[in-house]
């Protein structure tokens, strides 16, 4: 095949969310001959090495960053290994390697709450075929039917003659048979689970408590030198020029390096003078036509698409507009949701090395193909000489996925260095400034409710940014964007809007801007949840009616929304005395394939300061890999969706972002952490996602205590900016 | 040229004396347990103790530092990850990405030498570190358990 060629459809593939182009056949484990080294260990399967010590590597191909995929994967393919959980190690492989041996890893994009939901069966077939493949081994050994043996904790037994052996004795001779086909393999019914669906400790906590975890921000390789950068504040602007001489003969200093058409990078010995020197740096900008553009514009844009006659409708089913104009009460509203910046701990950062027929990159990344194939495309050096040594991440929450900018950006800073190393790292500020933030939008909602307080008519118009529409404007012609809907679709599965309301019209009017967007955890059921949840609460209050009943009588036909919904109220107490002062807030909403709800507990002073003293959140995921990691997901949403409620908001002004560190950009601290209790209520039917879904109910539930404090629904955000009493 | 006391060693550093101690600790003593999360003294990834103060390490020049100054990082808290901060950590899994935890870990620490049973109002006046993954709510718990008021 053509290198160019197959670099290209490698780079679409790997770019399209949830894609994966197959390149080549698939083997489902790979085979003997191309097996990687793998120390002293033996490689069974590409899935899993064994050690003489009987250690078993249990290799990982999504990304962590600090969800514990890399701890529930280990755990499904251990527990159809019957392996000793204490004995498990983990081993991150890299794009390269699942490249040269056609993808035998699979997906290694980490979004979309897709880690464990999309691999745990092919990850369980791999740790069921390496048991099988180490049985048969022993049984060859021993010269009997491998039906008379058994494993437990990786120790082989034949009972009928008392013999044992391990798993690291037998390794070496499983690696050298066939791999069993793995749609003959019958997995465990989780009711039999020992390793997995358990609240083990994360494999990946010690060298976080001591320093010696190496993050990419902490390579350090021979020669290496460092590159701080600066793009034009103004998303859409042009590098003009910057006069050098200025920093001429400062300690370090190596060179500056016009990166792109937009931006420039000072690179020096150290980071921190490569910083100050860039400070120093007289740079010229063309803004360009974004300078003129500013939060109040912007704003006024996605107004006029609340009434616009031109929209998309996503949903129409019965007359909603009818309906509402002939029902006997009338509600109205309109909310907002600011832009958000993702703000990981670990700013974005990149280390690369080019030689004459190399690429490598240091990097954190949620799509370590992606980052291969922004590597190979940027540096011209085909895939296959290129490399990605991808550490665990300090954060992603999507920003580290898709879009691979800094990788970029690093390629294009070292090919002035040829064979040095060269780190790049963005200062906060720069973070903060050329991120692809959480999409803005606005939404205009009505609703009508009949004698009785049912709700016989809603309709929703969202006006907005899209997503798709920044990353490739053909996937939505003529504004039809489903993506900027989640969480109310009709059809089941992913994003399921839990409510039957006979007259339903959901639009979308879409309204781009000049800013870079992106997924940010739970991406737009954050959003759409604040709107649905919020005006559903306004309804439930102008029929008089409880906010839990008022949302169970339009839940029938959604049982598992349903019963999550319940599971919350319950551990909730709802509807039971609270101290004086103190005020609840419901919410439900679907999203990455899971159920979530949530009941928070509220104060609001009197002078209108906001205190969650408690949530409770509800969670139907299907399948529950490991029970504390998911309080722990759940816990983090919290805090996430909390920080986003109360302070979250990206301001334009002339063009740029305005709030460029933590001074400004303020987060929510452990003094604001309300206690947060989980219930996980696991149907095992399905499999759903555990990283985002519980965010989308979080600002809700809060809000609609507010609501209950106050008298006043809340319909801008953040809190920060609002005078509630 | 400076000289810093870092966990007990000297070490010569060539740095200008307005770098930030944060990036003389990473960059020239090699030490990256220390982080970079804002340079602005707002998260506290960049903590550490300075004669047993516990110091946000991004806005203090090396040269407001003498060479007498005890620096002690994350990785200089205990050789063996002992520390009961550390132990207590572990017991409740408390990170998440990781990347803040060396600063909660210091400044657990710093609060526990001062106040070695502290309330929850003690550790929400203390603990003022970002964790952008949210693990407030097993900091607060793990707290607790290194002061001997919980178990694990
Ligand atoms: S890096 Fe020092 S406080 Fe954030
Ligand atoms: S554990 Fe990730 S920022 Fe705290």
């Amino acid at each position: 095949m053509n290198q160019n060629l197959s670099r290209r459809s490698f780079i679409v593939g790997t770019a399209v969310a949830g894609g994966g182009l197959a390149l080549g056949v698939r083997l489902p484990f790979g085979t003997p001959a191309e097996a990687k080294t793998a120390g002293d260990g033996v490689e069974v399967h590409a899935w899993v090495v064994v050690k003489p010590d009987d250690t078993c590597v249990i290799r990982i191909a999504r990304s962590e960053m600090g969800q514990g995929t890399r701890t529930g994967l280990a755990q499904l393919v251990a527990e159809e290994l019957e392996c000793d959980w204490k004995k498990v190690a983990t081993e991150s492989i890299t794009p390269g390697e699942n490249l040269a041996r056609k993808r035998v890893w699979g997906e290694m994009s980490t979004g979309g709450s897709r880690g464990i939901r999309t691999s745990h069966d092919y990850v369980r077939r791999g740790g069921a075929a390496a048991r099988l493949m180490l049985l048969q081994a022993a049984a060859d050994e021993w010269k009997v039917p491998v039906g008379e043996v058994s494993v437990a904790s990786g120790v082989i037994t034949h009972a009928a003659s008392g013999r044992k052996t391990t798993y690291g004795k037998v390794a070496a001779a499983a690696a050298k048979l066939t791999p069993p086909d793995p749609k003959s393999i019958t997995l465990k019914d989780p009711k039999d689970w020992k390793i997995a669906g358990k609240p083990m400790k994360r494999l990946d906590t010690a060298d976080k408590l001591n320093g010696s975890k190496v993050y990419a921000l902490d390579v350090r390789l021979p020669g290496m030198l460092n590159a701080a950068i600066k793009a034009c504040p103004v998303f859409g602007g042009k590098l003009v020029s910057y006069d050098e001489t200025r920093i001429a003969g400062r300690p370090g200093v190596r060179g500056v390096v016009k990166v792109n058409d937009s931006t420039v990078a000072v690179v020096a010995d150290t980071w921190w003078r490569a910083k100050s020197a860039l400070e120093a740096l007289p740079i010229v900008w063309d803004e360009g036509a974004g300078a003129s553009q500013s939060s109040a514009t912007i704003a006024s844009h996605l107004e006029e698409g609340l009434t616009v006659s031109e929209a998309y409708a996503f949903r129409n089913e019965g007359d909603a507009i009818g309906a509402i104009q002939g029902a006997s009460k009338k509600i109205e509203a309109v909310y907002s949701t600011p832009f958000l910046a993702h703000a990981t701990m670990e700013p974005m950062n990149c280390t690369v090395k080019l030689s004459a027929d190399r690429a490598e990159c240091w990097v954190a990344t949620q799509n370590s193909e992606a980052s291969l194939a922004a590597l190979s495309e940027q540096s011209g050096v085909p895939l296959e000489k290129c490399e990605v040594y991808r550490h665990d991440l300090g954060g992603g929450f999507g920003r580290r996925g898709g879009n691979q900018d800094y990788v970029r950006q690093a390629v294009n800073i070292a090919k002035q260095f040829p064979g040095v190393p060269v780190k790049m790292i963005w200062s906060r500020e720069e973070d903060m400034a050329h991120d692809f933030y959480r999409p803005i939008s606005q939404c205009k909602l009505a609703a009508g409710l009949d004698d009785k307080g049912s709700l016989v008519g809603l309709h929703m118009r969202i006006s907005g940014q899209s997503i798709n529409a920044f990353v490739n404007p053909a996937m939505v012609a003529n504004g039809k964007d489903d993506r900027q809907l989640q969480g109310y679709t009709a059809r089941p599965g992913d994003a399921q809007l839990g409510y039957t309301v006979p007259n339903l019209l959901i639009e979308y009017a879409m309204r781009n801007t000049h800013v870079p967007v992106g997924p940010w955890r739970g991406v737009n059921t954050n959003q759409n949840a604040v709107y649905m949840e919020c005006f559903i609460e306004e309804a439930a209050r102008a029929a008089g009616t409880d906010s839990l009943e008022f949302r169970r009588a339009l839940m029938g036909q959604h049982p598992k929304h349903l019963a999550v919904l319940n599971a919350a109220a319950a551990k909730g107490r709802w509807g039971t005395p609270l101290p004086a002062g103190v005020h609840r807030g419901i919410a439900q909403f679907m999203g990455y394939g899971s159920y979530s709800a949530a009941v928070a507990e509220v104060s609001v002073s009197g002078e209108g300061k906001v205190k969650v003293h408690r949530m409770v959140l509800a969670l139907d995921c299907g399948h529950a890999v490991n029970p504390d990691q998911i309080a722990a997901q759940v816990e983090g949403s919290v805090a996430y969706g909390l920080t986003a409620a109360f302070y979250g908001e990206c301001k334009v002004e002339n063009g740029r972002m305005t709030d460029l560190n933590f001074d400004r950009y303020q987060m929510l601290r452990l003094a604001e952490m309300p206690k947060v209790e989980t219930v996980i209520v696991p149907t095992f039917d399905f499999w759903g996602g555990v990283g985002e879904p519980t965010i989308s109910v979080v600002t809700p539930a809060v809000l609609n205590a507010i609501f209950a404090a106050t008298g006043k629904p809340v319909r801008s955000l953040p809190l920060k900016n609002l005078k509630l009493v | 040229m400076a000289k810093l006391n870092v966990n007990g060693k000297i070490r010569d550093v060539q740095v200008e004396p307005d770098t930030p101690l944060l990036w003389a600790i990473r960059e020239q003593v090699g030490l990256t347990g220390t982080k970079y999360g804002c340079g602005v003294a707002q998260c506290g990834a960049c903590s550490v103790h300075v004669n047993g103060e516990l110091v946000r390490s991004c806005v203090v020049p090396v040269g407001g530092v003498k060479p007498t100054d005890k620096i002690v990082t994350i990785e200089g808290l205990s050789s063996t990850s002992s520390h009961p901060v550390q132990k207590a950590w572990a017991a409740l899994d408390v990170p998440q990405c990781g990347y803040c935890q060396s600063g909660q870990i210091m400044a657990a620490a710093a609060l526990l030498r001062k106040k070695p049973k502290p309330t929850d109002q003690e550790i929400d006046d203390a603990m003022s570190n970002v964790c952008r993954c949210g693990t407030y709510q097993r900091i607060r718990a793990a707290v607790h358990v290194a002061a001997g008021r919980k178990q694990a």
